[in-house]
């Protein structure tokens, strides 16, 4: 049954849309001052101050990172530059105990979370301090006490798994809500469909964000969909739907803000589609001088979103020339000095191959990993990284 | 002890653990105030409420994928696939989400407390899309548990363990005994272990495995051999992953024989698993090669179900065979 009160009418009539245009919330000009008509949001110095040097910190380990992997010190990376003030603005209005879905390429939220640059390189270099014990490629971060739930590789799975997960917030009463962060390609997949559905439905307080970026990997937007973008979805679904500048600090903040409030006190799931670019490669692995030109580049440059909230935050002298200095130097040592640190501790233990396929190790497991310690014992310079575990046992 | 059939003990299951703790919601296709298309969640919405026990949209992969989410949350999904063969758009969620969450974090977050229900198996003049028995897609994903009951008493043990167990569950439930088997079962809680068979029967000639449904299957054709004078022993493996390797190897260590039954098509089934790892176990004391007797390697037939299907005859052939090899 439904509610919605049909209008009739006698002959064929088609309508796509088009009728409807999405305004897209934007709050700061690149000069740093405020377009008219525009509010900042309630983000006093302090946190003004915590969400750029999560956005300078994130620059920072992307570059150097990216480095690290051309000089072949990492097998794999992926930079959020470009996107930080959708990731990190977002991140930043809500409350630090509700749940984070990200996709991979948000590592400014979980920075602004205050997961450490040590936290980070143990990922990355997949040591016996890794929290993921090695498991996954760089990047595929997670903290259960930064509730920033662990990366998966394959694309949209964690948008129905954020309904579920904002139900389960939901009938815990707690007042917490999920975001769920997705590019605008993610969005293609079926789980995508079956997430926001089942998220208006069933009415959980969950925050859908999507970060539009303009590609997927090599595929330009205009060959992902030809709608106008992904915010129209939401009105399929009828999910509140808001479109905002991605490269805008105050306006990501804001919208994130307002959506938050929907979502936690009335259980409206919320659909946010930030419009940004992604200044990097997919990845390491991807080159975009194969399919994009280095003039579209130099727009988006100009657009750069760390740059506009400097230039706010100098224009209400929170900060200074040489605080940025000082910040740009002591972030470039201390990515320096604890990737040294990182790259010299162990690898995880041998033992870690086996355990967490299950809450105990079953037996048929645990006989295979006998075996493959007999061979270890056999061969041991054949695995320099786990003979040493494997010498006097039996 | 109550009489019951077997919906009647899953949803006695399901009524129990919902009881025990707040936490537990049953959802998916029909489940909500109509009880599910074959009535498994019959008023476990009047009961429980809405919020508990309700009707998803028609979403495989975003009803297993929202049990992902929730369990990760702390809660106990119980999700209810309307049937086995409509699991595959869920495959996914499954594959690379449940059954790698707990690996992937190094233990920051499971989704231990998920079930999956879902009806399987054929012998109900289902055709292609309501007969599958597709346990071997998923015995192949380490961190799934696989369990298949074969009557009402082990159907609610079982799914009370798989419920309460620390992984994700999936629970087939042989429909063709949804009524159809009706037996003594235990009032109130009780679980039975999950990752042991149960020799149902000893003797000395021949061990013959399977599992859910077929079971009853095998009873049939153990009768009729032991009337040759064939001593059958029968084990009911019960949970497909991870198998219990010793039950059934020292039985084989025994009587020197194996037959395993299974619904699902031959090839790439688990009785092929189960061959090569009980050969490699048991090489020099079998007295004759494993047999396997199953669905064939087509699609699931409709008209023609009864010769598509692995029945006792068949079975029956397949122990005098293996005995006066």
């Amino acid at each position: 049954m439904t509610t919605t009160k049909y209008k009739s009418v006698y002959t064929p009539v088609f309508t796509d849309g088009s009728e409807y245009h999405i305004p897209t919330l934007k709050l700061l000009k690149q000069d740093g001052s405020l377009y008219k008509g525009g509010k900042a949001p309630d983000i006093d110095k302090d946190k003004a101050l915590r969400i750029y040097r999560a956005m300078v910190t994130t620059r920072i380990l992307d570059e150097r990172m990216l480095g690290a992997q051309r000089q072949g010190r990492l097998s794999f990376y992926m930079q959020c530059t470009g996107e930080e003030a959708s990731v990190i603005g977002s991140a930043a209005a809500l409350d630090d105990a509700d749940m984070i879905m990200a996709q991979y390429r948000e590592q400014g939220a979980l920075a602004y979370r205050g997961f450490t640059i040590d936290e980070f390189m143990n990922q990355l270099f997949g040591n016996e301090k890794d929290y993921g014990k090695g498991r996954q490629m760089p990047v595929h971060y997670g903290s259960s006490k930064l509730n920033y739930m662990t990366i998966s590789s394959p694309l949209a799975t964690q948008i129905p798994q954020a309904t579920g997960y904002a139900y389960g917030q939901k009938m815990a009463g707690d007042g917490h809500c999920t975001i769920v962060y997705f590019g605008e390609g993610a969005a293609s997949e079926g789980d995508f469909h079956a997430g926001l559905n089942m998220a208006a439905v069933h009415r959980v307080p969950a925050i859908f964000f999507c970060r539009n970026n303009g590609y997927a990997i090599s595929t330009p937007a205009n060959e992902q969909f030809a709608a106008d973008g992904i915010a129209p979805r939401g009105f399929g679904y009828k999910m509140d739907t808001i479109r905002v500048d991605g490269n805008d600090i105050l306006a990501v903040y804001q919208a994130t803000e307002a959506a938050r409030k929907l979502a936690v006190e009335e259980n409206r799931p919320v659909l946010v589609e930030a419009m940004t670019y992604r200044l990097a490669a997919h990845s390491s692995s991807d080159d975009p001088s194969g399919y994009r030109s280095k003039d579209e580049e130099a727009v988006w440059r100009e657009k750069d979103p760390i740059l506009r909230m400097q230039n706010w935050l100098t224009k209400k002298k929170w900060w200074s020339e040489s605080e940025e200095k000082e910040l740009q130097e002591r972030m470039r040592r201390e990515v320096l000095e604890t990737m040294k640190r990182a790259q010299k501790l162990p690898p995880p233990p041998l033992e870690t191959l086996v355990t967490d396929v299950y809450d105990e190790v079953p037996p048929l497991l645990n006989a295979q990993f006998e075996k493959l310690k007999a061979h270890i014992r056999k061969y041991p310079d054949e695995y320099p990284k786990s003979a040493a575990h494997v010498q006097g046992g039996a | 002890m109550a009489k019951m059939n077997m919906l009647q003990a899953i949803n006695d299951a399901l009524d129990l653990a919902m009881a025990a703790n707040e936490k537990v919601m049953c959802f998916g296709e029909d489940v909500g105030v109509f009880g599910g298309v074959f009535r498994a969640t019959s008023n476990l919405q009047q009961k429980y409420g809405k919020d508990r026990c309700f009707n998803t949209p028609l979403v495989e992969q975003g009803i297993i994928g929202f049990a992902n989410g929730l369990a990760a949350q702390g809660s106990f999904p119980v999700a209810e696939i309307q049937f086995a063969d409509y699991i595959f758009p869920a495959f996914d969620q499954i594959v690379n989400e449940s059954a790698k969450f707990r690996y992937r974090s190094g233990n920051l977050f499971n989704v231990g407390n998920m079930t999956i229900r879902t009806p399987y198996g054929g012998g109900i003049a289902g055709g292609l899309y309501h007969s599958q028995s597709p346990e071997a897609y998923f015995a192949h994903t380490p961190g799934l548990k696989v369990v298949v009951p074969r009557n009402p008493h082990q159907a609610k043990g079982l799914l009370l363990a798989s419920i309460n167990d620390p992984n994700p569950t999936l629970f087939f439930e042989p429909k063709r005994l949804y009524r159809a088997s009706v037996g003594e079962v235990p009032e109130g809680e009780y679980q039975l272990p999950l990752g042991e068979a149960e020799v149902l029967k000893e003797g000395t000639d021949v061990t013959v495995l399977g599992w859910g449904a077929q079971m009853e299957v095998i009873d049939k054709a153990v009768e009729m051999a032991e009337k040759e004078g064939f001593s059958c022993e029968v084990i009911d493996l019960r949970t497909i992953l991870p198998w219990d390797v010793e039950t059934v190897a020292e039985s084989v260590l025994k009587t020197g024989r194996l037959v395993i039954t299974h619904e699902a098509p031959l090839t790439g089934g688990f009785a092929g698993e189960i061959a090569a790892t009980i050969q490699e176990r048991c090489f020099l004391y079998l007295e004759s090669p494993i047999a396997r007797v199953t669905g064939m390697d087509t699609p699931f037939p409709l008209v023609l179900e009864k010769e598509h299907f692995p029945n006792h005859l068949k079975v029956y052939e397949a122990i005098r065979e293996s005995v006066e090899f």
